[in-house]
């Protein structure tokens, strides 16, 4: 069973059958505008822990989301039963619930000038020949790798998984469009031990082409250094101190930016950075742009769920908001253009102003370096930020020792006006592309 | 029991064109040799939502999720596929997929199917056909203006009612042929207010195995919203929250989310059977103060975390976790708890058919102390009294955890003094019981609004506590 044997084209001709079909049943029933989305995904995941196969999993998910309008209504229905007499349920359900709804001024379908007038080929679909006992090979190959470090007492194993994944969208002013994509992952995860106790950490690669995946090899080293580097971790006293970001973690602060200057936060005012297109929000160095349509990238795509063509455009340019994050409803709600992010930022870079990782914490000389956020205490109206944290202390511009059971603390809104650096060591993996980010201080908590 | 069971049978197999010795086939099929377990895990989840923004009920919507998830276990190994097609072909593709696990071939045994007796914890009806659809309505617009009413400075409200059906039915080699009806709805509001300037938002909700009317009866939805402004306008009179290690005093109810992450998911059984958990092999220990007792109890009618079965068919129980400050037992699936020579305790859990169980928690609280909670209250000079929480995280291998207070106050000479902003508190699981110097006399358990992520898995879980204080919790603040 190998995803490539996937019969994508047959899989994408059905899905686009169903589309139109569920388009014609929502129009007989008198939906006034209709739109859908089907969605197919293959693949497994194979997990070896402890040098045996753990588990091997297969994944084979259909399913489709209807919106109907009528008028001013809408309703919205969502299954995973593709069975011809199910659909029609369905399509009835959503026409019968529509009827029950309030009218909403500003829903409907996109605007029709802003639907994708074709379907970019971003070259996302690339399967990869391998069959589960090359996947469990690889694993083991990972985990063992991870193994060989002394420390390394325990494991939770390494993951190889493969997955193709079709999108399609159709809506009734006449639109139809599809396309597939791959994605590919190498993951492990072990627990490193000494006299002090455990400490678990783990690395992994993704991508869309198995060709660019770090080996199983450097993955399980990685893991086993990250988890190795963690033992002896203690608390420190509370202090004002430089913070320093690695990138997986100073993802996790741009991901709050997009939400709080995306459709939703901002026509419920719910945001701490309301109105503030136009405005400084970052330092004058910092740009990000979106670059939808990298060729190969992990989250291109050619279109967003409301079927708007996505292009490449600037978020923030020197410091300074230039574009909310918008999908059509929320751009109608404010009486602006969508900007194409129905579903979210794709491939979002902030650009760097500083080298990698290293000279970051040469840089700050002493100070808190933040490996792991843990905890739920952002608070997105106003800003406040108080997070678990862990990672290393730096004295003398280097690491000095790990640290656990702290928090870190700010307002997310002078966190952004004070970045001081973004470094060159930029992750890819996810849909906000960064590198470290550091912030010249913040409250620290411990003893 | 006999009830649950018909229906799922109609629902989940004859209309499928499948009967018991069909999917006795595909089990037979799946029993090669060196497979220790099989088993299809049949659901039919519907579930509806409606939602009112701006005054208006904008949002409705429906959905049905379908399939079947076969498995086989041998040893410490599972292959595992799904279907979102209940049909015999599907399944025979599934169950190849799983068995791949072994290599060789040819039909096992089967034990023959053993009916259960089975708990009778919540109704069986669709919750979503308890009330109209004019009267959802009419429900979230009450409770907007009752949110208006209550308070000049509220300048946004969002309530939503949703509500889930799910029949599942679980066929396994052992001879498990069981099948629960599970109804849960949930009544969640969110209220932002605004004054000067300086805005804040505030949240409370309810919920459980019942239906919409039930809900109501347990809940007055005005008091519900009106609790939601309640918290926006104290977190508006909020100072910043001090930052350090100090005594806290956690409310009861909610704040038990401290059992689940800084003890529960530790006390988990594949945790502990793999030896990654900072809890493994120490049953037997004290990890808590002596009026410390700690349960994972399953059977508590309707509540969110409830279940008359978990999803391996396997009846669900009250199981002491901490007793007396000891620790006296772990939560356990069957293929963990067969792995550690252990009894199942009703705690294998999955998000959905096209997921794996594993253990998880059901309803996790600590049993009453003796103090009265202005006693403990009194009993601080300095420190924080966190009254209620959002979420919480935990690591399973350090120990460490973080939960967040959204509603606190200072404590100072014994008194409850100014509220202050939401914070993270973050402590370590193993010892932060032992830390515990007063328990109250005031169990509660949560108003069902619990949902516990576990490697990317949602299930529906609740907690519970009395009034406790704990002398030393890192307070993450800025001040």
């Amino acid at each position: 069973m190998k995803t490539q044997d996937f019969d994508i084209a047959a899989a994408r001709e059905q899905a686009l059958s169903l589309v139109a079909q569920v388009l014609d049943e929502a129009a007989r029933r008198n939906a006034d505008a209709a739109e859908v989305s089907v969605g197919r995904s293959y693949g497994f995941s194979a997990t070896v822990r402890m040098g045996e196969v753990e588990t091997l999993e297969h994944e084979n998910d259909q399913d489709f989301v209807l919106t109907v309008y009528f008028g001013k209504r809408k309703a919205s229905v969502s299954s995973s039963d593709l069975r011809a007499a199910s659909v029609a349920d369905m399509v009835a359900a959503a026409c019968a619930i529509a009827g029950e709804v309030s009218e909403d001024e500003c829903a409907g379908l996109c605007d029709p000038d802003d639907l994708a007038a074709a379907v970019a080929d971003l070259d996302l679909d690339r399967p990869w020949s391998l069959d589960i006992a090359a996947a469990v090979e690889l694993a083991t190959e990972c985990e063992d790798s991870a193994r060989a470090a002394p420390e390394i007492v325990n494991s939770e194993g390494a993951s190889v998984n493969t997955v193709r994944a079709l999108h399609c969208y159709g809506n009734s002013h006449g639109f139809s469009g599809g396309w597939s994509g791959t994605r590919h992952g190498i993951s492990c995860l072990v627990v490193a031990g000494d006299d002090n106790g455990m400490q678990r950490d783990g690395w992994y690669s993704l991508n869309r082409y198995s060709p660019r995946l770090e080996t199983p090899a450097q993955v399980g080293a990685r893991a086993a250094e990250r988890a190795v580097r963690r033992l002896g971790a203690r608390k420190i006293a509370s202090c004002k101190a430089p913070v320093l970001f690695v990138p997986e973690m100073a993802r996790t602060l741009f991901a709050c930016f997009v939400s709080a200057v995306s459709g939703p936060a901002l026509y419920r005012k719910t945001t701490f950075l309301q109105d503030t297109l136009g405005k400084r929000v970052f330092p004058e160095w910092l740009c990000m742009d979106e670059e939808p349509l990298i060729p190969g990238g992990l989250h291109s795509a050619p279109f967003d769920l409301d079927g708007v063509g996505t292009r490449a455009h600037a978020v923030v340019r020197d410091g300074v908001l230039d574009s909310y994050v918008l999908d059509s409803y929320s751009a109608r709600r404010l009486g602006l253009h969508t900007t194409g992010n129905a579903g979210g930022v794709r491939n979002l870079a902030v650009r760097s102003n500083a080298g990698g990782f290293d000279d970051l914490v040469a840089e700050m000389g002493s100070g808190l370096v933040v490996t792991e956020l843990i905890g739920s205490g952002i608070n997105p109206v106003t800003g406040d930020y108080s997070q678990g944290a862990a990672g290393f202390w730096v004295e003398n511009g280097a690491l000095a020792y790990p640290v656990e059971e702290i928090t870190v603390a700010g307002n997310l809104k002078d966190m952004f006006a004070s970045v001081a650096r973004a470094g060159d060591d930029v992750d890819e993996r996810a849909s906000i592309r960064c590198g470290s980010l550091l912030l010249p201080e913040m409250t620290v908590a411990g003893k | 029991m006999a009830k649950a069971l018909d229906l799922a049978k109609e629902n989940l197999l004859e209309s499928s064109g499948l009967d018991e010795n069909s999917i006795g086939g595909v089990l037979s099929s799946l029993m090669v040799p060196g497979v220790d377990d099989a088993e299809l895990y049949f659901q039919h989840s519907r579930s509806e939502s409606w939602s009112l923004e701006d005054g208006i009920v904008k949002e409705a919507g429906f959905g049905v999720a379908r399939g079947v998830g076969v498995r086989a276990v041998a040893g410490e190994k599972t292959g595992f596929a799904y279907s979102d097609e209940i049909v015999l072909p599907a399944l025979m593709d599934a169950g190849a997929a799983a068995r791949a696990i072994v290599q060789s071939g040819g039909d096992g045994q089967l034990q023959a199917w053993r009916k259960s007796g089975r708990r009778d914890l919540y109704p069986e009806d669709n919750p979503a056909a308890s009330m109209g659809a004019p009267e959802k309505v009419a429900l979230l617009r009450s409770m907007d203006e009752a949110a208006r009413r209550a308070d000049a400075r509220v300048k946004q409200v969002m309530v939503s009612l949703s509500g889930t059906h799910d029949i599942v039915l679980v066929a396994a080699a052992d001879g498990t042929l069981t099948a629960d009806v599970r109804p849960l709805v949930r009544l969640n509001a969110i209220v932002v207010a605004e004054d000067g300037g300086l805005k804040e938002r505030g949240v409370s909700g309810a919920g459980g195995r019942f239906d919409y009317n039930t809900l109501l009866e347990r809940h007055d939805p005005r008091e519900l919203v009106e609790e939601a402004v309640r918290y926006a306008l104290l977190n508006l009179e909020a100072v910043p929250a001090p930052a350090g290690e100090m005594v806290v005093v956690l409310g009861p109810g909610w704040p038990g989310v401290l059992l689940h992450e800084a003890i529960g998911h530790g006390l988990e059984g594949d945790f502990c059977r793999k030896g990654t958990s900072a809890f493994s092999n120490r049953i037997g220990e004290r990890v808590a103060a002596a009026e410390v007792t700690v349960v994972d109890d399953g059977t508590l009618p309707d509540r969110r975390g409830s279940l008359n079965m978990d999803d391996e068919g396997m009846p669900t129980q009250c199981t002491t976790l901490i007793e007396n400050g000891v620790l006296k037992g772990y939560m356990q699936d069957k293929l963990n708890a067969r792995l550690m020579g252990a009894a199942p305790t009703g705690n294998g859990r999955r998000q959905s058919y096209a997921h794996l169980p594993m253990p998880r928690m059901t309803n996790t609280y600590m049993l009453p102390g003796r103090h009265d909670p202005d006693e403990i209250i009194r009993s601080v000079d300095r420190g924080i009294y966190a009254a209620n929480f959002g979420g919480g995280q935990v690591d399973i291998t350090s120990g460490k955890f973080v939960f967040s207070a959204c509603e606190a106050y200072r404590i100072e000479g014994g008194k409850i003094a100014a509220p202050v902003k939401g914070v993270s508190l973050v402590g370590n699981g193993p010892d932060v019981l032992t830390r515990v110097s007063l328990v109250g006399n005031d169990l509660k358990l949560d108003d069902g609004i619990g949902t516990c992520g576990k490697n990317g898995q949602m299930v529906p879980v609740g907690v519970g506590q009395p009034t406790m204080r704990v002398d030393g919790l890192t307070v993450g603040g800025t001040a």
